[in-house]
């Protein structure tokens, strides 16, 4: 794992996967998959294997966060010891606190939080692989599961990144592009609203590159989030089946 | 709290920002007066205190030899922390690190960091072994909106004031000679926080904006005008135009502040 590749960009403007500069890695997303959970998801974009699921509304606690006119969503992104390379202690680092507050902040716009009042809303989000663009395929997995919990949305939230390796703009970094890419740019939108409601970036880059980042990383988004609506309609096509099955019994 | 005051607040911020005027008599995109002073703490390595209208943050760095992480033998370390301190603000409390000192923390260092700011080279004693661990401590002593470009210029000042103690190598031992290096500085970062509110931009948000503010945007720029770190922070949201907007204000105010500093 540890032997760098000499060209992360081949001849032929492929990357180490063979994918194009503007393709996404595949894509797989399952909703309704914690059964004790209200809602939730999971997915697998690329090497990454997350789980997120909705527990709420439910009551605060402890008490005093509660809020009079709306609910409180609380976040934890958490990454599983044998998720990476070398393993990573359980205890919550300082990366992990700041990508819980991330995705929290992602994924408020699209609640309507004033619904429910005096009440939490609890995100929790468990990366059992990492292969780079953790934060935003856990987004892509928590809108899902938010969504599958039934709480009022104005729109999903999905999440992609787009970044520079060597001298490329480019979508969806893996983790080796990620770690020696020249930048890293990811970005969550809600498509219906044009709102982006994540975006950060690391690395270098020239303001030109930056605005074709963003709009590569929101034509990525684009695409997935053809297919989180398909995964959540999914679900309801087999409830609904089933409800048929029984009726015709 | 949404409170009723902040929704009166907001309205009444929201009505001048029409006018193109703000509570405190600035332009959209005019900072608060700033003040820098350097070397404040004589036992720090390097020091400075930012005064961001009546934002106040002291940075200190002190230097320790420590073991570099394995996969960079060749690079000393940086590490950038913050403390909110209680006596900053009604809603501070002491404790262990919050997510908003951890964000304030990390938006800085990636500033730094990014834009390669330290020739991290230069801090290597052993490669390996033994390399010189510059720990940048951000301290909050009065909130009054935007921590983050008042923390990373008094870093960014802190860095630049800061000295190496002298050293040589005697039998495999690490041994201080008298006399100082200045810590090798090779960028000079501006990072610029820009609120928005309703749907105007406004640069330097003071604390009354944050409480209203529907989201901000964080942008470091380096010395050729590169973008070296974005933050998106708060839960509003961002069209794609108001972000390219925002990177446009944030260049042309990081030239103009660039000018000012001569860095």
């Amino acid at each position: 794992m540890n032997d760098k590749p000499e060209k992360l960009i081949d001849k032929k403007g492929l990357r180490l996967d063979g994918r194009k500069a503007d393709e996404l890695r595949p894509v797989k997303l399952e909703v309704g998959v914690i059964p004790n959970a209200d809602g939730s998801a999971y997915i697998e974009h690329g090497k990454n294997k997350i789980l997120a699921a909705v527990y709420g509304p439910r009551e605060v606690h402890p008490k005093h966060l509660a809020l009079q006119d709306r609910t409180v969503m609380r976040c934890r992104y958490h990454m599983a010891p044998f998720s990476v390379q070398e393993r990573k202690s359980p205890a919550p680092s300082r990366r992990e606190i700041e990508i819980s507050k991330v995705i929290r902040e992602s994924l408020e716009p699209a609640v309507f939080m004033e619904y429910y009042p005096r009440t939490m809303v609890n995100v929790f989000v468990e990366v059992l692989q990492a292969d780079g663009g953790t934060r935003c395929a856990s987004i892509t997995a928590a809108a899902l599961a938010l969504a599958d919990s039934g709480i009022p949305m104005k729109d999903l939230v999905v999440a992609c990144a787009a970044g520079k390796v060597e001298d490329t703009v480019v979508l969806d970094l893996m983790d080796t592009e990620d770690k020696l890419g020249a930048a890293d740019v990811p970005v969550a939108l809600m498509p219906n609203l044009n709102a982006v409601t994540l975006l950060q970036m690391d690395g270098t880059l020239t303001h030109e590159e930056f605005e074709k980042a963003v709009n590569m990383a929101i034509e990525g988004c684009k695409q997935i989030y053809v297919m989180q609506k398909e995964a959540l309609k999914k679900k309801y096509v087999n409830v609904t089946e089933g409800i048929k099955e029984e009726a015709e019994e | 709290m949404a409170s009723i005051v902040t929704r009166v607040k907001k309205k009444q911020i929201s009505e001048l920002m029409d006018k193109k005027k703000r509570m405190d008599d600035r332009d959209l995109t005019d900072y608060r007066e700033m003040k820098i002073e350097q070397g404040i703490i004589e036992r720090a390595e390097g020091s400075a205190r930012v005064l961001l209208g009546k934002t106040e943050v002291v940075v200190g760095i002190k230097i320790e030899m420590g073991e570099p992480f394995p996969d960079t033998p060749n690079d000393g370390v940086l590490t950038v922390n913050a403390e909110l301190t209680p006596i900053a603000s009604p809603k501070f409390e002491a404790g262990p690190p919050d997510e908003m000192s951890i964000e304030l923390a990390r938006i800085v260092d990636r500033g730094i960091r990014e834009s390669k700011t330290i020739n991290t080279e230069k801090l290597v004693i052993e490669p390996g072994k033994k390399v010189f661990v510059v720990f940048v401590d951000i301290y909050v002593l009065n909130h009054d909106g935007n921590l983050i470009d008042a923390a990373a210029f008094a870093a960014m000042s802190a860095l630049l004031n800061t000295k190496m103690a002298n050293y040589e190598i005697k039998d495999g031992e690490v041994q201080i000679k008298p006399g100082y290096e200045q810590l090798p500085i090779r960028k000079h970062p501006i990072t610029i926080t820009i609120a928005k509110i309703g749907d105007k931009l406004v640069v330097d948000p003071s604390l009354e904006e944050e409480e209203v503010m529907d989201a901000r945007i964080s942008m470091a720029i380096d010395d050729d005008e590169n973008i070296c770190a974005i933050q998106k922070g708060g839960s509003g949201y961002f069209e794609p135009d108001e972000i390219f907007e925002a990177a446009k204000i944030v260049k042309a105010k990081a030239k103009e502040i660039r000018k000012k500093m001569n860095w």
